[in-house]
């Protein structure tokens, strides 16, 4: 009995993300048509709550998120495309509430810096081991003098 | 030379240090906002219901047409917020005192808390608009209220300000602002 219902209960745990929805959009928000709504959740995914920062509107349960959602949702239903919605919303509150932020001018140190320190760092390398290899190649080390020569020779017979 | 080749890897985290401690003093609640320099949003707001302007009832709200021509502070506030309480003394002041027109959004209030909250606080309000769904708010980029706004003569928003006013925000910014944007 105890089996049967902790492998019950498993199951449900593994099927819960499918069947609970997220907890901030109410069910009064959503759209009639699935295309629309779905459209809705998307646009909300990628904007910012300006409210609790680290949270998109889709995910937030501040009052302004709510509005926004539905802001969202209205202007899909007057019949604007995914862009006009987002541009819609960016000219209200700039490109911070894009979660992605775009790419230009002033976002280029922020899309271009870890690739620019990876390049640094591979050039770095690149010029530490070349430097490495011609050590051991004998390129930069003198060649033995007469006395060290005669030094060798003896150590090395000594052996014999 | 090769030394100094050395010490870049330290000098490079020394700046990136410096970079980010500097970021420590920055607030990451005050957004820019998408608005400066651009016309205030086109909106025409109702008074609040019941709302009575020398013993009759307040016949307009707040609409963007009233904004043009003088320089003016529009500032978003509401009963429920706390911090506005804290700023009304300061924005009464800049009315009665300081010869700024101020003019009040009420953002997504239940009309009588917003009328107990005026008659118990004071109306430095020359208008008032009711945004009961708070739908013009988003058009302003309002994002946490109290929020003012600084409007030109020509009805463009030239500064805004998140959170209360403060004495010294008022002597330090607003005022100099709306001197300036006086002469200009």
């Amino acid at each position: 009995m105890k089996r049967i219902l902790l492998a019950a209960l498993l199951a449900l745990s593994a099927l819960s993300p499918a069947v609970t929805p997220a907890l901030a959009v109410q069910p009064d928000e959503v759209l009639q048509d699935p295309a629309l709504e779905s459209r809705a959740r998307t646009i909300s995914q990628e904007l910012r709550c300006l409210v609790c920062q680290n949270q998109s509107i889709d995910d937030s349960n501040a009052p302004l998120a709510r509005d926004l959602r539905v802001l969202v949702r209205d202007r899909l239903k007057a019949g604007d495309s995914d862009d006009k919605v987002m541009e819609y919303v960016t000219d209200r509150y700039g490109d911070y509430v894009l979660l992605r932020p775009p790419f230009k001018a002033t976002t280029l140190v922020l899309w271009i810096g870890p690739f620019a320190v990876l390049l640094l760092g591979a050039a770095g390398t690149f010029l530490f081991l070349r430097g490495r290899r011609g050590v051991a190649a004998g390129a930069d080390t003198a060649p033995l003098s007469a006395d060290e020569r005669r030094r060798l020779d003896a150590l090395l017979r000594k052996d014999d | 030379m090769r030394r100094l080749l050395y010490l870049l890897p330290f000098l490079l985290f020394i700046g990136v240090g410096v970079a980010f401690y500097l970021g420590f003093e920055r607030d990451p609640r005050d957004i820019p906002s998408a608005l400066i320099d651009k016309p205030a949003p086109t909106f025409d707001l109702p008074a609040i219901p019941g709302q009575m302007v020398q013993g009759q009832p307040a016949t307009g709200g707040l609409s963007s047409a009233k904004l043009a021509g003088d320089v003016t502070l529009v500032n978003v506030f509401a009963s429920w917020c706390i911090p506005c309480k804290a700023e009304h003394p300061v924005i009464t002041r800049l009315s009665r005192e300081q010869g700024v027109t101020v003019y009040g959004i009420n953002y997504k209030d239940k009309p009588e808390d917003a009328l107990t909250w005026l008659a118990r606080n004071g109306n430095p309000y020359a208008a008032i608009g009711a945004d009961q769904d708070g739908r013009v708010s988003i058009d302003w980029g309002v994002y946490g209220v109290p929020e003012s706004y600084l409007i030109d003569r020509k009805g463009r928003i030239r500064y805004k300000h998140v959170g209360p006013l403060t004495p010294q925000v008022v002597e330090e910014q607003i005022l100099p602002m709306v001197k300036h944007l006086r002469q200009g």
